[in-house]
């Protein structure tokens, strides 16, 4: 866990994939874990046919939130918006890729958050959160 | 720096240590617990976790009403509870001594009886800067609810409340009641009670006092400290979570309407209307928490036993090694004044509280991370998150230079580039 959270995470956190945001853009949400000041805003930009082709964001945090945000950037790019909005709590989990404490899991899943929230709202967010 | 620094009364409460189960604990390949986030919560002695088991095992039934054997002694227990935290206090009558669930219930509990009888447009309530939310936000909906105003007394520049500023807001002649924390559970800060107290009455208010990081510590004399309402918790205290003490000053409580109506706070019930039941009992609906008063009764007994003095100085000397250890990282900032109480809370450059956290947390070290329930103080402070270190009497200085020694190689540990 030491080894992998120094290298993996650490990296996505420190050297930001799809670092700062567009504009114009199809996209365009933002949110805040206030217990700890963790912020993502995120932007993304999307094809005719409903294809993801460019994500940009910007953030501050701990090391989990920014490192998720950063490797959620790269999935996004060449996925349909619909499926992009349907990501589930397991799948960020599974990304991330090493065992969290509950009160981590929640910094990883802020960029998440900033897709459903702005996508489907806050109550689809809450049935995600639950695992639902 | 081990062999440097004495404690006073090291030698007795390194036999304490084997009284808390929990503290032998090892975590994540046999690296042994060194729990220091006592001021989220302590850990407890054998004697207040046997008290409750044996409560539950021999003497459990509901109290007051009863009058078979077991009723007997469980209202005995409890109540005893109760006279063993009034003269933990000093209060003059156990019946200024209200069981709550905690520091939060005490303060919604005044603030929805005394507060709303008495508390209007044109009145001011004198908060502070470093107030947990638990001294906030039932004062803030209160306000609300009633059209008065809260005033939030600042702070110095080294984190001690502004007494310039406090005489200010008071001579203006509104203020119908302050309410400050005696211990800053972010800060350390130790606030002159008994002084504000004082100030307070001369210019007609009410003196409130959370009291959830300072009971633990030190001696509380509630009637020495004057102060017309006082609240904490047991579960900061080696006592069980999910009980508190509420004091306030008969007279006061007399007046006070009750708060959640049921049984065993009436003294008659009719189709018209109800009557109350004298103190206490008031302020005490429904079935009480009675094996936690039980095993807060305990709680008491064990640090009477120790010594709240003693405690307070073997605490304090651990807490100065603490401060200086942390002040001599070059790459951490600490907030709050040099003279303090058992707690501090940092910042590492360049790295996340969470990030701190959790790097401690692989080396068997509890510590807390975040706001801890004082968002005002940390945007007077402009910054997110802190990493708080918070001690009690089972800490020894060996944990607290493992902490140091973890903390000096942080930035080694994470390489030359920042988050």
């Amino acid at each position: 866990m030491d080894d992998m959270y120094r290298e993996i995470i650490l990296d996505y956190a420190q050297n930001k994939r799809n670092w700062g945001l567009l504009n114009p853009n199809d996209f365009d949400h933002e949110e805040l874990n206030p217990l700890c000041g963790d912020q993502v805003r995120l932007t993304l930009r999307y094809d005719a046919s409903g294809i993801i082709r460019e994500v940009g964001w910007e953030g501050k945090g701990c090391a989990i939130s920014q490192a998720a945000t950063s490797m959620l950037s790269e999935r996004l790019i060449g996925m349909p918006y619909d499926e992009a909005t349907c990501i589930d709590k397991q799948q960020i989990l599974d990304m991330i890729g090493i065992p969290l404490t509950i009160n981590r899991v929640k910094c990883a899943l802020l960029p998440l958050k900033v897709l459903v929230v702005g996508s489907l709202g806050k109550r689809r967010w809450e049935a995600v959160e639950d695992g639902e | 720096m081990n062999a440097r620094f004495a404690l006073r009364h090291q030698a007795t409460f390194e036999s304490k240590r084997a009284d808390f189960p929990i503290l032998s604990q090892k975590h994540h390949d046999d690296i042994p617990l060194i729990y220091l986030d006592n001021g989220a919560s302590s850990q407890k002695p054998n004697c207040v976790i046997d008290a409750m088991t044996s409560y539950y095992h021999e003497h459990h039934a509901n109290v007051h009403r009863g009058i078979h054997k077991l009723s007997d002694s469980a209202t005995t227990l409890y109540e005893g509870a109760r006279d063993k935290v009034r003269r933990f206090i000093n209060a003059a009558s156990r019946r200024e001594v209200i069981f709550t669930r905690g520091t939060t219930e005490g303060i919604n509990l005044v603030a929805n009886t005394w507060g709303r009888t008495n508390l209007g447009p044109g009145d001011v309530v004198v908060l502070s800067l470093m107030e947990h939310h638990a001294n906030i936000v039932p004062w803030q909906i209160l306000a609300q609810q009633c059209g008065f105003t809260v005033e939030y007394l600042s702070l110095t520049p080294d984190g001690t409340l502004d007494m310039n500023r406090y005489e200010q807001l008071l001579t203006r002649g509104n203020v119908r009641l302050v309410a400050v924390m005696h211990v800053s559970n972010v800060l350390g800060t130790v606030n002159p009670i008994q002084h504000m107290a004082s100030l307070a009455h001369a210019h007609g208010a009410l003196m409130m006092v959370d009291a959830a990081q300072s009971v633990p510590h030190q001696p509380v004399d509630v009637q020495a400290l004057d102060c017309d309402f006082l609240v904490f918790s047991s579960h900061k205290m080696a006592g069980p979570t999910g009980i508190g003490v509420l004091y306030g000053k008969r007279d006061l409580l007399e007046a006070m309407p009750p708060w959640i109506g049921g049984g065993d706070m009436i003294a008659t019930v009719t189709l018209a209307g109800s009557t109350w039941n004298d103190l206490p009992y008031k302020f005490e609906a429904g079935t009480p928490s009675i094996a936690e008063a039980v095993g807060l009764g305990a709680a008491v007994d064990y640090l009477t036993q120790l010594g709240m003095g003693v405690i307070h100085d073997y605490v304090h000397d651990l807490t100065t090694y603490l401060y200086e250890g942390l002040r001599s990282i070059s790459h951490l900032s600490i907030i709050g004044p040099a003279e303090r109480s058992s707690l501090v809370s940092f910042i590492v450059d360049g790295i996340h509280a969470h990030d701190v956290a959790q790097y401690l947390d692989q080396r068997g070290i509890a510590v807390r991370a975040g706001h801890h329930c004082a968002m005002p103080l940390h945007t007077h402070y402009d910054v997110a998150a802190t990493t708080r270190a918070s001690c009690y009497f089972y800490n020894t200085l060996d944990e607290i230079s493992a902490l140091l020694s973890a903390l000096e190689q942080l930035p080694a540990y994470l390489g030359p580039k920042r988050i």
